[in-house]
């Protein structure tokens, strides 16, 4: 497979529209996780974990006095979805082992579907491009709201939270040409909506990949 | 160490090799086509449990539906006008706000 070749500028640019609430939501992390975490912890978790829906996971568990065996369990279920996702990109990134292994860090969930050119392509400079803002905003909100507190704590009162899955739908919509795909998006929308009341959500999210066995049928 | 600072270094190892063994096992290998035919098919899946999950999910697990289902909504409709990502998102915080600010 050819890889595609966007340079990282347009990637920093893509990934430019998630700046504002990734920000905000890293704040709102940063505020709930003090209490349970401290001030240095949040920010340490945001840097070397950077991993947005396990590390809120896996802080509901402690705030609950879940204890840390629970909340690992919490936060790696969620980020179980990035193991096909790095078979996806897998193809694309260059160099050596370390290198590749690296670089497949980079993939969060914008930066995946950013970096999607559908039917299993990928563009490398879309996808380590918009994970830079994404990356500098997570962390840098973490801080200012595990540091400085509450002034945009509720960021829920500007409906931030909404944007999240307003820009997934949207890509969504993109990405789901093809009757193929949007059967799969259907079905897998379906699952998670199904399992969300009884199951973690991570383990709701992550079976959805189970519709995609469909693509073992031949056409 | 304390319970967070085990989740903080367990979470960081497990999520380093989650996002590694795609890139290690595959190395520079496109991978065969039927693995194709499934991964072609992993971004919209996974968009669409997002969307269901961030729509509908509640803090701490389950199903909560509130204001943020009119702002998806309304940024549905906004694509189904073929309007601009901008205006989509937007449109969704500023309906999550309003019906908000109308509840609340």
């Amino acid at each position: 497979m050819e890889a595609e070749h966007s340079d990282l500028h347009a990637g920093v640019r893509a990934g430019l529209p998630l700046v504002v609430p990734t920000l905000a939501v890293g704040i709102s992390f940063g505020v709930l996780a003090q209490p349970v975490m401290g001030s240095v912890a949040p920010i340490v978790m945001s840097v070397i974990v950077f991993a947005g829906s396990a590390q809120f996971a896996a802080l509901s568990v402690l705030a609950s006095g879940g204890g840390a065996a629970a909340a690992i369990v919490a936060g790696l279920l969620m980020n179980t979805r990035f193991l096909p996702m790095g078979f996806g990109v897998a193809p694309v990134l260059k160099g050596g082992p370390l290198r590749r292994a690296a670089e497949g860090q980079a993939v969060v969930d914008a930066s995946f579907a950013l970096g999607s050119l559908g039917e299993g392509r990928f563009d490398r400079g879309l996808l380590l491009g918009s994970v830079i803002p994404q990356a500098a905003c997570w962390m840098g909100g973490t801080a200012i709201g595990a540091i400085g507190g509450s002034a945009l704590s509720e960021p829920e009162r500007f409906g931030i939270d909404a944007i999240f899955p307003a820009f997934f739908l949207a890509l969504l919509v993109n990405e789901a040409r093809g009757g193929r795909a949007m059967g799969v998006a259907i079905a897998g929308g379906l699952v998670t909506l199904a399992l969300l009341p009884f199951v973690p959500a991570g383990l709701a999210v992550i079976a959805a990949f189970s519709v995609t066995l469909i693509g073992l049928r031949r056409r | 160490m304390s319970e967070v600072w085990i989740t903080i270094a367990v979470l960081c190892v497990g999520t380093v090799a989650i996002k590694s063994a795609g890139p290690l096992a595959l190395g520079g290998k496109a991978p065969n086509d039927r693995a194709l035919g499934v991964l072609a098919l992993v971004a919209p899946a996974l968009l669409s449990a997002l969307v269901v999950y961030e729509t509908v999910g509640g803090e701490g697990g389950g199903l909560e539906v509130d204001e943020r289902l009119a702002g998806v909504g309304a940024a549905a409709a906004c694509l189904a006008a073929k309007l601009p990502l901008g205006v989509v998102v937007i449109a969704a915080a500023a309906v999550t706000a309003g019906a908000r600010a109308l509840t609340g």
